[in-house]
């Protein structure tokens, strides 16, 4: 069911005190922190995206390996053909569009289980090829010293990028407008789409949807925007390889999607900050680093089994009781939870 | 030269054993249950320190060692299926995600219980089998025959026992199998048995010639899900089939060429097979 669009007065508080806390959060917290709130904002990108992917009802199991097609093109853009670093985190995106694109064409004869695997192998010949061969990936050891985002000096301003804090804005401010875009496109004929190839696909190809173009559309969309990620990502870091690609990143995001929700856009953002604050910041203050994958472990098994739709029914949930507080008696609320 | 290729052959067999042991246990359960078991590597990785415990610490003979290590992961299979598969049947991701969680609790156990470095277990015997200049260990050898046995064993039990017919029945359909009066539970708890035992048999097996270590399982489940994709999920056959195939091309690519060109070249394999059958080699149809 449509989610309600026009925005109440509760609404607008809330945008305000979340746009507040976005400013100010990189000053409340550590260095480390700071790094690490780069990094999640990142992938809160990452999860968006992917989920987009996921609309049209393949799981692709290449995602993060897209995200680093961007990171590697927008590397070998920045540093072997001297692009300026803003126009080689799009090309970036780009090569990793169009390498989606062409994948769509085997990967897409396949569907469900098949599809996953498929989109794994694929993934995984690419990036054994970064693996493989040395010129011009580098190898096991990748690409290093990536060239920075350059600073921005304008006399009584200077913003320095090598700056945790000022990146994240830099992210942020990318990560929202991605976001917006990836929203209207989810709300738009063509996000609809994929929902009907979702449900019905043989339905909506007999009234003349062609489902295979917009399958492809979802991942080359999707790629993009994890391709972006990615750029971000390696000029953050600066340095680049195939093992931070690797199928062990590809569950976590997998993980962050389904632990979240993927009915409501803003699902796997859940998913993604809350595993993220548990893993990182409350288990690690507990002080038992050797036993936190299996209290994270313990915590995705418990969170599955009581939420089973994710950390976004409670958000639903809360939503409904809310609405529903002043007109007892409507039975809607849940009915509109899932699907 | 063709001391070479047969030297090859027989690492390739070795290769194709146990990973056909692992492959099949894999579909055994992705057919009754309907979910991807990600732990499975995990659970093959317990069979190695089922070894390592009952046989190299403990000193038990090692084919009681072995049959104790399969007791065990049947038992962490049933559990599985207790605690996180019969409460998210109607989930197949969540069945996905649980055995993540699963599969990381099974690691740092293995961690707490072992320690992060190789565990070193004693051969069995260093007896060999001498063809020209060629050979082949008998620790490799129990491998093979322990497969083979195994297999025809399941095989035998799936087809001619009662209890066969009923988990296949499951396999095709599960609420046409409910409706004959085939108890659910009962054979999801023992396919989740043989499945899970299967891997630790495999690991078992294996461990004297592997060194194990927590993080094994990780390079195996990659392996499994390519072979049981090109056998074609459900299809136990297939599933052997698929192993011996890609054993045996990943095996010769690596002695000719490199292991990162073998893995290119085995998923490239996959993805032909995928592209010209896209429900794999035996594969009949897609589970919704």
């Amino acid at each position: 069911m449509p989610e309600k669009t026009t925005m109440g007065g509760a609404g607008l508080i809330g945008i305000l005190i979340l746009a507040v806390v976005l400013i100010a959060v990189p000053h409340l917290v550590s260095f480390s922190q700071q790094e690490l709130l780069v990094l999640l904002t990142i992938n809160v990108l990452v999860v968006v995206s992917y989920r987009l992917q996921t609309l049209t009802g393949e799981w692709s199991l290449a995602h993060v390996v897209m995200m680093g097609a961007g990171a590697y093109g927008s590397a070998l853009f920045a540093k072997s053909f001297g692009f300026p670093v803003p126009l080689a985190m799009i090309a970036g995106a780009i090569t990793a569009g169009l390498i989606a694109a062409a994948l769509s064409f085997p990967l897409f004869r396949m569907k469900g289980f098949y599809f996953l695997i498929g989109s794994f192998a694929a993934g995984e010949i690419l990036r054994l090829i970064w693996k493989r061969f040395t010129d011009p990936f580098g190898g096991p050891k990748g690409i290093q010293r990536i060239p920075g985002f350059p600073e921005i000096d304008l006399g009584f301003i200077h913003i320095d990028f090598y700056d945790p804090a000022n990146y994240y804005y830099l992210v942020l401010v990318v990560v929202l407008v991605s976001l917006w875009v990836l929203y209207r496109v989810e709300k738009s004929r063509i996000g609809l789409t994929f929902n009907a190839i979702h449900w019905q696909d043989k339905l909506s190809e007999s009234v003349g949807v062609d489902a295979f173009r917009y399958r492809m559309l979802a991942f080359v969309i999707a790629s993009f925007f994890a391709g972006l990620a990615g750029a971000l990502y390696a000029h953050y870091l600066s340095t680049v390889n195939p093992n931070q690609f690797d199928v062990n990143t590809m569950v976590y995001v997998l993980i962050w999607t389904i632990v979240g929700g993927t009915s409501r856009w803003y699902g796997p953002i859940l998913g993604v900050v809350a595993l993220t604050i548990v893993d990182e910041v409350i288990l690690r203050s507990i002080g038992v680093d050797q036993v936190r994958p299996l209290l994270y472990g313990l915590i995705l098994i418990l969170a599955i089994l009581f939420l089973p739709n994710g950390l976004e029914s409670v958000v639903i949930k809360a939503k409904d009781a809310l609405l529903n507080r002043g007109r007892a008696g409507v039975p809607d609320g849940s009915a509109a939870l899932r699907k | 030269m063709p001391d070479f290729l047969l030297q090859t052959v027989f690492n390739a067999s070795y290769a194709a054993s146990y990973m056909a042991l692992i492959a099949v246990g894999l579909v055994l359960i992705f057919g009754v249950m309907g979910v991807i078991n990600f732990a499975h590597g995990e659970l093959y990785m317990a069979g190695a320190y089922a070894i390592v415990f009952f046989y190299a610490w403990t000193g038990l003979p090692f084919f009681v060692a072995v049959a104790l290590g399969l007791v065990f992961v049947g038992c962490l299979g049933v559990l599985m299926e207790l605690t996180l598969f019969r409460p998210l049947r109607t989930n197949p991701l969540g069945g996905l995600i649980a055995s993540i969680g699963f599969l990381l609790i099974l690691q740092t156990l293995a961690v707490l219980g072992f320690g992060l470095r190789n565990q070193n277990v004693p051969s069995v015997t260093q007896g060999r089998i001498t063809v020209g200049g060629a050979f082949l260990t008998y620790e490799r050898l129990y491998v093979i025959i322990a497969t083979v046995v195994l297999l025809a064993v399941l095989w035998l039990f799936l087809r001619r026992s009662k209890f066969g017919w009923a988990l296949r029945a499951c396999a095709q359909d599960r609420e046409a199998a409910a409706l004959q009066g085939i108890s659910i539970n009962q054979t999801a708890r023992y396919a989740m048995f043989i499945g899970a035992a299967l891997a630790g048999v495999a690991g078992a097996m294996t461990a004297p010639l592997v060194a194990p270590s927590p993080y094994m399982g990780h390079g195996v489940i990659v392996t499994a899900f390519i072979i049981i994709i090109v056998g074609g999920i459900g299809s136990l056959e297939g599933a052997v089939v698929a192993a011996v195939l890609y054993a045996f091309v990943h095996t010769f690519v690596t002695t000719f060429y490199d292991g990162v060109i073998a893995n290119i070249v085995g998923l490239l394999l996959m993805l032909a097979v995928l592209v010209v059958k896209p429900q794999g080699l035996f594969g009949v149809r897609e589970r919704a």
